[in-house]
């Protein structure tokens, strides 16, 4: 058996709200749904909600500050999934602040971890300081996170900037929440213009469904059900383990008949 | 029909205007240069080149770009495009 490096990647944006905590546990559950061994670390210290979003709230003893001040050894603090084997969640402090952990403090946790899991998936805070630089320290492969938005995509912008400055090699693009309709419409930017502009590789569009607040409701990561977001989810894992996987069409190119009667239908 | 009439032949598209909107937005931000300064940078090309030949200034387009450019490995690089409309290449005899 091939025994790979593991892979840790951090899931970023810049803007908040645009679906971090959402992509880091739909693309940690879909890679231990595959059978990978998959540890998500929540770096958001002070407001914490991967916890939430996996439903692993309550079950929350120690976290990664303790881990890192040697309150508790990192297995302790490990939270097993226990829907997915392979799967641990390692919670954020709810009520500390960002400087409570440096860089090479992260770094040296995640090299601990490197031993045990074939990915590490670090979710990331909003904003580009300590919170962003303790993120991406041990971490060598990025997605980052947009929507179809102006201030989304400025800010992703940003944050490409500031990895491709931090020597990361591998950056790869999610678009979040697309609405087809609205693109067919002329009022949403499409995947591709949105890939024009930021220039780097896109390896997933998640379109806007509301089985995405179901599943969040509920605590249960929906990647690999019966729905767009959850196939959708399920592609971007079969690209980040290397397989070449067509893009969904949610904006379809439409022809030149189909839009004289979709404008007929409107007016 | 005012609608249909808009939709064929009408405004913008909105898509399209952020798309505008934030190619110029990233220029400045991507290269940490703010407008104004492209505008000093823009009045002093156009004075050098002025020297030597009759330039339609008013039509000079001065950016900033980030291309992944030859020879160095795909990575971006930011690259000044000036594209200046010469009036007549021979202002005067030098």
């Amino acid at each position: 058996m091939e025994q790979k490096e593991s892979e840790v990647i951090v899931v970023t944006s810049g803007k908040g709200g645009v679906g971090k905590t959402t992509t880091s546990a739909n693309v940690g559950t879909g890679l231990a749904k595959l059978g990978k061994k998959v540890c998500l670390i929540d770096t958001d210290i002070g407001l914490r909600n991967l916890d939430v979003v996996m439903g692993l709230e309550n079950r929350i003893v120690y976290n990664l500050v303790d881990v890192i001040e040697g309150n508790c050894r990192v297995t302790q603090a490990l939270i097993r999934d226990k829907r997915h084997p392979g799967l641990y969640l390692l919670p954020s402090a709810q009520t500390r602040d960002k400087s409570a952990v440096t860089p090479q403090q992260m770094v040296k946790l995640i090299e601990r971890l490197k031993e045990e899991f074939d990915y590490i998936i670090l979710d990331c805070p909003a904003g580009i300081e300590q919170g962003f630089q303790n993120a991406i320290a041990g971490a060598n492969r990025a997605l980052v996170v947009t929507t179809p938005e102006v201030s989304a995509i400025r800010d992703a912008d940003r944050i490409i900037g500031l990895l491709e400055a931090a020597g990361f090699k591998q950056i790869d693009l999610i678009i979040n929440r697309l609405r087809g309709e609205l693109v067919r419409r002329g009022d949403m930017m499409s995947a591709s213009d949105v890939v024009d502009i930021l220039a780097v590789p896109l390896i997933g569009v998640i379109p806007d469904d509301e089985n995405v607040v179901i599943a969040t409701n509920q605590g249960e990561p929906l990647v690999g059900t019966d729905c767009p977001a959850g196939t959708a989810y399920a592609n971007v894992v079969h690209r980040l383990l290397g397989k070449d996987i067509p893009f969904l069409n949610f904006e379809r190119s439409i022809s030149f008949w189909t839009k004289v009667t979709g404008i007929l239908h409107r007016a | 029909m005012i609608r249909l009439w808009r939709h064929l032949f009408g405004r913008k598209r909105s898509y399209q205007v952020a798309k505008d909107r934030l190619k110029i937005l990233l220029i400045s931000d991507r290269v940490n240069c703010s407008p104004e300064m492209m505008e000093l940078i823009k009045a002093d090309i156009g004075k050098v080149i002025s020297k030597y030949m009759k330039i339609d200034a008013q039509n000079m387009d001065i950016q900033i770009n980030t291309k992944a450019s030859k020879g160095t490995q795909g990575k971006k690089t930011p690259i000044l495009y000036a594209n200046i409309p010469i009036l007549d290449l021979h202002k005067q005899s030098l």
